[in-house]
C-alpha cells in the first residue's frame, strides 16, 4: 500500500466501485479502502448474521430463519431499471459477465386503498381498473406524443416548448385528469413528489419514455434485479477494478487524511501504513466535517413467510404508495424479493419500506404501508440521515460523494458518478467508449493474455483420470 | 458410461462448469493457468492485469466440459476478495506453495471457509512448486492427508515444470458431475444486453 496513487479511493459503496473501475480500465492508479470487513458500505447486501448484528446487537440470527448465508438483504432498497445508467455502465464495461440478472414481477401502485399492476402491456392496458376508458385513450395520446419527443429537435415537440414549459402545462395540453397525472408522475416517471409538476415538462418525458422502454426490454416490470442482492453490483465493479490493477484493501479503518500547507489532501494513514494519491475520493461517512445533512429516510426490513397481498401471488415487485394515498409530500416504496432472486431461502419473503422523513416520529411514517404486509416475521427499522459534500470543486483534491438517496433506482446514483468523474477530471465521462479504453490499457500494460476473456480449446486424454496424487 | 449411451450421437453436449483459484499471494495461481492454457512459464510474472477469466473446453469422447476459470485479480494481496469470486463456483483450486509453511495454512483457511458457506461439488487440494524439492517445508504426505480429510483432490504441481497441470484440469473436468441440473442453474436469467425489443415501448 506504502506507494503513490493516481486516487486514493475511500468506501466500496457502488459510487466508489464504479468510479474505481472506470479509473483503472483507464489506466490510472487506485487504491480502496474500505472500514468494513466487507464490500459495498451503504449499498452492501448483508447475510442474516449480519442483518442481526447491525440491527439488533446481537451476534447470530435466531437458527428458525435457516442458515445465515442464504440471505442476502440489502441495506438500499433499489432495484436497476432495465434500460437504466446502471445497466448501460454494467453493459459497457462488461461487468455482467460476473453477474446473472433476474426479472421482478410487476411494478404496482394504489389509488384509493385499491392495489394495481402497473400495465406492462396492451392486454393489461386494456383490462386494467386504474382509469376508465376515456382517460386510457388520452393516456395513450400523450404517450405517443412523448416518445417522438427528442431533445435538441424542436420540431418534435409539436408547438409545445417541452424545454420551458412546466410539466402541469403538459399534461393539460392532453387534459389529463389529476388522478391520472398523480399515476404518470409517480408509478412512471419515478418522482417521490409533486415538485416536478412546476418545472420544465422535457425531463419527466424522458423518464417516463425510459420507464416505458425499460418495461418493453423484458415483459412485467421495467426493473431487473442482480442475483444475490444489489451489493453484487459494486464487488463486481471492484472486481473489475482489480483486474486492471486496483489494490483492494478491506476492514481498514482510516486514521488520518493528510494535508500539505495549502489544506490539499496528499495522502492518508491507514493501519500504521500511509499511501500519498493526487485526489482523495470517498463518501461522506470518511470526511464528516466536510458534508452537511440533507434530508433523512426511514427504511423498514421485513421477512415475511408469504409474498405481499393481493399482488397475484408476485414474487417480487416494486410498489409506489403515492403521496396523497397517505396524505404525505413524499411517496413510499414497499419493493419484496425472495428465492428466485437468491437473497432469501424457498418460502420466504424479504420487504422493503422506505420513504423521506418528513415528522418527527419517522417510524410512524411507514405504518400504513406495514399495514399492508402484515404480518412479518422480523423487522430491521432504520433512519438513515443523508448527506452531500459542502462545498463541490474547491482545491483541497478531495472528491466526495453524496449518500445514496431514498428514490426506488440507481438513476441519481449514476448521475453523482458522472459528476464526480466530470470534478475529478474535467471531463464528461463516456461509457460507451469504456471497451476501446479497457483494450488501450491492457495493450499498454502488456498484458500476458491480450484479452481478458481467453478461450482454448484440448482434448481429454484417452486413459481415465489418474489417480490424484503426485507424478 | 450409461450419461454416454443416452447421449445423441450428432450433438455433443457442452457443460459450462465454474472454476476458481484461491490461495496466498505468490503460490503460482496466475503460473498454473498460464502453463495450462498457454503453456507458458514466466519467472517474474507481475500482477496479472488484465488476465483473469478464462474459458476452457475440454473435449471428451461423448461431451464437452467447459471450465469457466476465474482468477483472483490480485483481491486476495490484503485479504479483500469479493465474495463474487466464489460465490456460485463448481470447482475450486485452492493451492499452497510446498516451500511455505503459511501458505498451507492459508490453504487450508480457504477450505474451511468454503465449507461452511458453499463448498464446491469439486475441490483441489494443490502443493505448487514440487520443481524445488531442497526448499520444501510441506511434505506430501500433510497435504495428502488433510485433503483426504476434507474430500479433496490432492496432487503437488510444478507450473515451472508442467507437472501435473493437465492432469489437474482434466481430473477436475471428470469428477464434475455431468448432469441436467446444469441448465437449471441459469433458467430464468436474463441478458442485459440483448433486449426484447429496442423500439418505441408498450402501447400504454
Amino acid at each position: 500500500m506504502e506507494e503513490h496513487y493516481d486516487y486514493i479511493i475511500l468506501g466500496t459503496g457502488l459510487t466508489e466501485c464504479i468510479l474505481a473501475a472506470v479509473f483503472a480500465c483507464h489506466g490510472k492508479k487506485v487504491l480502496h479502502i474500505d472500514r468494513n470487513e466487507y464490500y459495498g458500505a451503504d449499498c452492501a447486501s448483508l447475510d442474516l448474521d449480519r442483518a442481526f448484528q447491525r440491527f439488533k446487537k446481537v451476534e447470530k440470527a435466531p437458527a428458525s430463519f435457516g442458515r445465515s448465508r442464504d440471505y442476502n438483504i440489502d441495506m438500499v432498497p433499489k432495484f436497476p431499471i432495465a434500460d437504466g445508467q446502471i445497466m448501460e455502465a454494467v453493459i459497457h464495461t462488461d461487468v455482467k459477465r460476473y453477474m446473472e440478472f433476474v426479472k421482478t414481477a410487476g411494478a404496482y401502485t394504489m389509488k384509493k386503498g385499491k392495489t394495481y399492476k402497473v400495465p406492462a402491456n396492451e392486454k393489461e392496458t386494456l383490462t386494467t381498473g386504474i382509469m376508465g376508458l376515456f382517460e386510457k385513450k388520452k393516456l395513450q395520446n400523450f404517450v405517443m406524443y412523448l416518445m417522438k419527443v427528442e431533445e435538441g429537435k424542436p420540431q418534435t415537440y409539436d408547438g409545445f416548448d417541452v424545454t420551458t414549459q412546466p410539466m402541469r402545462a403538459c399534461y393539460q395540453k392532453f387534459g389529463l385528469d389529476p388522478e391520472s397525472c398523480d399515476f404518470i408522475g409517480h408509478a412512471m416517471a419515478l418522482y417521490q413528489n409533486d415538485d416536478y409538476l412546476d418545472q420544465p415538462a422535457l425531463p419527466t418525458l424522458q423518464k417516463i419514455k425510459l420507464y416505458l422502454n425499460s418495461v418493453a426490454a423484458y415483459g412485467n416490470s421495467p426493473f431487473i434485479y442482480p442475483r444475490y442482492g444489489v451489493g453484487e453490483l459494486g464487488q463486481s465493479f471492484a472486481r473489475l477494478a482489480a483486474v486492471f490493477g486496483a489494490v483492494y484493501i478491506l476492514n481498514r479503518p482510516i486514521d488520518e487524511i493528510i494535508y500539505n500547507e495549502k489544506g490539499q489532501a496528499t495522502g492518508i494513514k491507514a493501519g500504521g501504513e500511509s499511501a500519498t494519491a493526487d485526489h482523495i475520493v470517498g463518501d461522506p461517512s470518511y470526511f464528516p466535517d466536510k458534508v452537511k445533512k440533507t434530508g433523512s429516510f426511514v427504511r423498514k426490513i421485513c421477512i415475511m413467510n408469504h409474498t405481499v397481498p393481493k399482488t397475484d401471488n408476485a414474487d417480487s415487485g416494486m410498489m409506489v404508495i403515492p403521496q396523497k394515498e397517505l396524505k404525505r409530500h413524499n411517496d413510499v416504496y414497499l419493493s419484496w424479493l425472495s428465492y428466485p432472486h437468491r437473497v432469501c431461502p424457498q418460502g420466504y419473503y424479504l420487504a422493503f419500506l422506505s420513504t423521506t422523513v418528513e415528522t418527527g416520529k419517522p417510524e410512524a411514517e411507514l405504518d400504513g404501508a406495514l399495514k399492508l404486509i402484515e404480518p412479518v416475521l422480523e423487522t430491521f427499522t432504520e433512519v438513515t440521515d443523508l448527506y452531500e459534500p459542502i462545498s463541490v470543486g474547491d482545491d483541497t483534491h478531495i472528491h466526495i460523494s453524496k449518500s445514496i438517496d431514498g428514490t426506488s433506482h440507481f438513476e441519481t446514483l449514476m448521475e453523482d458518478v458522472y459528476r464526480l468523474y466530470k470534478e475529478l477530471t474535467g471531463e464528461d465521462l463516456d461509457l460507451k467508449k469504456e471497451k476501446e479504453a479497457q483494450e488501450k490499457t491492457r495493450e499498454a500494460a502488456g498484458a500476458v493474455f491480450q484479452s481478458e476473456s481467453v478461450e482454448t480449446k484440448s482434448e481429454a486424454k484417452e486413459a481415465p483420470a489418474p489417480p490424484p496424487s503426485q507424478e | 458410461m450409461i450419461e454416454a449411451i443416452e447421449m445423441s450421437y450428432q450433438s455433443k453436449q457442452t457443460h459450462v462448469f465454474k472454476v476458481v483459484i484461491l490461495g496466498e499471494s505468490r503460490v503460482g495461481k496466475t503460473s498454473i493457468l498460464l502453463r495450462f492454457l498457454k503453456n507458458q512459464f514466466n519467472e517474474n510474472l507481475g500482477t496479472s492485469i488484465g488476465a483473469v477469466f478464462f474459458a476452457h473446453t475440454i473435449e471428451f469422447d461423448n461431451y464437452f466440459v467447459k471450465l469457466d476459470i476465474w482468477d483472483t485479480a490480485g483481491q486476495e494481496r490484503y485479504d479483500s476478495l469479493a465474495p463474487i469470486y466464489y460465490k456460485g463456483a463448481d470447482a475450486a483450486i485452492i493451492v499452497y506453495d510446498i516451500t511455505s509453511q503459511s501458505s498451507l495454512s492459508r490453504a487450508q483457511a480457504w477450505v474451511d471457509q468454503l465449507e461452511k458457506e458453499e463448498a464446491p461439488q469439486v475441490m483441489a487440494f494443490i502443493g505448487n512448486k514440487c520443481d524445488c524439492e531442497p526448499q520444501r517445508k510441506v511434505p506430501t504426505e500433510v497435504g495428502r492427508s488433510y485433503a483426504q480429510e476434507h474430500e479433496c483432490l490432492f496432487m503437488e504441481t510444478s507450473a515451472k515444470q508442467g507437472t501435473n497441470i493437465r492432469s489437474l484440469f482434466d481430473t477436475i473436468a471428470r469428477a464434475l458431475p455431468h448432469q441436467q441440473q446444469q441448465d437449471q442453474k441459469n433458467s430464468n436469467t436474463i441478458d442485459p444486453s440483448s433486449r426484447k425489443s429496442d423500439d418505441s415501448g408498450c402501447k400504454c
